[in-house]
């Protein structure tokens, strides 16, 4: 018996040893040892940030304290400077199921005010995704068209590009209050404005990746069109666009994040009505860092799904033509 | 083989009334040139260039790079315009022969679209052309099976080898049945033993369905092989050298390639590529 299990013993520490290679291999423990170095660094800085208020509070209090007091208050201030992980759950928490979970006179059933109520982080969430949405097809189409104009018409490219360019070195938390003025005064309110400046944004990577994806077509299959004598649009249809392709997805992905962007700035000079935008900016004036951190993530998990439904359409279309980007 | 090439004629429609006299050249070039700027200066691509094809020949145009044979193809093609002299396709100007759609053109590399599988690319030129859906499919089909690749519609075309790929391109350029079919070095980057295969196939389409070929070669055997005339080309400028009629029966073996009549005609071809050369 002991010989087997001496003999066994080698053999499970390699089986272990494969195993934790193969997870290093795969994503799943690199994400796990940079998500848990984070959090432990959080906690630390928390600390660190908070020491002085934490410090002040139990000193009001008049009676002797040890030092894991001030870690305990700390890690749990109403109003830190840094709010821990666990403090920003519980606020998501209670703002979304928490919500829904309460009485409120105005909204009866539990789904309506989970989606609806004006406390609720999923209704915020849900005014800056549809801003978001509409502003990025407006900026696609918008990037899509100037592309389409610049690749046929020379004089447009001398023309155009430049103001394309120099559109973007403008800085946007510059541009997004005039566009909400000006736009408000031609009655244009709400979601509009935000989603002009979501297209404002989310249009150049658009443009800039089509110029490129529209005169991808290599020389030989733009002169088998040639000796067709394919008309303008046949040329276009049948190989400009479905060469694009590969080009316009990379861009999207980019153009969407921007386009949240673009939301979120888009709330910020509208006084705070509704959106995530809106959420960090109550947050800032009243010093609440935690609700602040709160709509912070709600946004990051926003762009990532974002991106995933980008990456998903982009897989499904590749799919559909052979499996070959 | 010999039977979908039967099949493909029945799909066509009656032959139509001829354009051209039965006489008058299909290719007739007249003291063509070209000349283009470089910044070394103007360089002439072709120079002096005289040649009548007459229809049914299989020309092929060999010639050491730079020579100007891919250059004249073009511009029979009408891909690039001539700079000077006179060149007459099916009896017109090389560009109403290409609004006519009256040749198919196949380019050193297959040029499908890797986003079409191998019968839409076939499709391709239907679809341009504006041929009805149904016909589309069936001449399409007919074409792949003229290069036996009946098997292989639904696939995508890096799903097939090169020389597969190659075929679907001669496929594509059959499927509308032009008079003419202007090939550009097709077989230049296969091996050599698929490129054997290709030959002969080419050798038995032009053979049966009596198509006019303009071939651009690098290879004398293939030259020889295929042609029923071989236009030697000289660079620097590109120029014809000598012109040699191949007296060799159309429907053509691959053991004919030992034959001393078949050597014969490869040696001269060589003479008159060595004899080019000199004039430098």
């Amino acid at each position: 018996m002991t010989t087997e299990v001496a003999l066994h013993e080698p053999s499970r520490a390699a089986d272990l040893g494969l195993r934790l290679r193969r997870a290093a291999q795969g994503r799943a423990l690199p994400v796990a040892t940079v998500l848990a170095a984070i959090t432990v660094i959080w906690y630390l800085a928390a600390i660190g940030l908070n020491h002085d208020r934490a410090v002040d509070r139990l000193a009001d209090a008049d009676q002797a304290f040890t030092w894991s007091d001030v870690v305990g208050t700390a890690w749990s201030l109403e109003r830190p400077v840094l709010p821990t992980p666990t403090q920003i759950a519980g606020n998501i928490w209670d703002n979304t199921v928490g919500v829904a979970t309460s009485r409120y006179e105005d909204l009866p059933t539990a789904i309506e005010r989970f989606f609806g109520h004006r406390r609720s982080l999923v209704y915020h969430t849900w005014v800056t995704l549809a801003s978001t949405l509409v502003g990025f097809a407006l900026g696609t189409a918008l990037g899509i068209l100037l592309a389409v104009g610049i690749v046929h018409v020379l004089t447009l490219e001398r023309s155009l590009m430049p103001w394309v360019i120099a559109s973007q070195t403008v800085p946007i938390l510059a541009i997004a209050p005039m566009i909400v003025v000006v736009l408000g005064n031609a009655g244009l309110t709400g979601m509009w404005p935000k989603a002009v400046i979501s297209a404002y944004l989310s249009f150049f990577p658009v443009t800039i990746g089509m110029v490129k994806g529209l005169r991808a077509a290599d020389p030989l299959q733009r002169d088998l069109m040639r000796t067709y004598s394919a008309t303008g649009a046949q040329v276009f249809w049948m190989l400009r666009w479905p060469s694009s392709i590969s080009f316009l997805f990379p861009s999207l992905k980019i153009g969407v994040a921007l386009s949240l962007v673009g939301a979120i700035v888009g709330e910020l000079p509208t006084g705070a009505q509704a959106g995530l935008g809106a959420r960090l900016l109550s947050g800032s004036y009243y010093g609440q860092m935690v609700s602040m951190w709160a709509a912070l993530i709600l946004s990051a998990l926003l762009a990532m799904l974002l991106i995933a439904a980008v990456s998903l359409a982009e897989k499904l279309v590749i799919a559909a033509r052979g499996g070959q980007p | 083989m010999a039977g979908h090439a039967a099949q493909l004629q029945e799909t066509r429609p009656d032959p139509p009334v001829d354009p051209t006299p039965a006489d008058h050249p299909v290719v007739d070039a007249n003291g063509l040139s070209l000349v283009f700027p470089s910044p070394d200066g103007p360089v002439t691509a072709l120079h002096d260039i005289n040649l009548a094809i007459g229809r049914g020949d299989f020309v092929s145009l060999i010639g050491p790079s730079g020579c100007g044979k891919t250059t004249l193809l073009r511009v029979i093609a009408d891909l690039v315009r001539p700079t000077g002299g006179a060149i007459t396709v099916n009896g017109g100007t090389p560009e109403q022969a290409r609004l006519d759609r009256s040749y198919g053109y196949v380019f050193q590399a297959p040029a499908l679209y890797p986003w079409r599988t191998v019968i839409r690319n076939v499709e391709l030129p239907h679809e341009i052309m504006g041929t009805a859906r149904s016909d589309r499919r069936a001449k399409a089909e007919a074409a792949l099976g003229v290069v036996g690749l009946e098997g292989f519609a639904r696939k995508f075309p890096w799903q097939l080898s090169g020389g597969m790929q190659q075929r679907v391109s001669i496929a594509r350029a059959l499927s509308f049945d032009p008079e003419l079919l202007l090939m550009d070095e097709p077989f230049g980057a296969l091996d050599e033993i698929t490129r054997d295969t290709l030959n002969l196939h080419l050798n038995r389409l032009w053979a049966e369905k009596h198509l006019t070929v303009i071939f651009v070669t690098h290879s004398i055997p293939e030259a020889a092989f295929l042609s029923s005339k071989i236009v030697v080309m000289s660079p620097r400028p590109g120029r014809i050298v000598e012109i040699i009629d191949n007296p060799l029966p159309p429907v053509r073996e691959l053991d004919l390639r030992e034959t001393p009549a078949f050597l014969e005609i490869a040696h001269r071809v060589r003479v008159a590529l060595r004899h080019g050369q000199s004039y430098e």
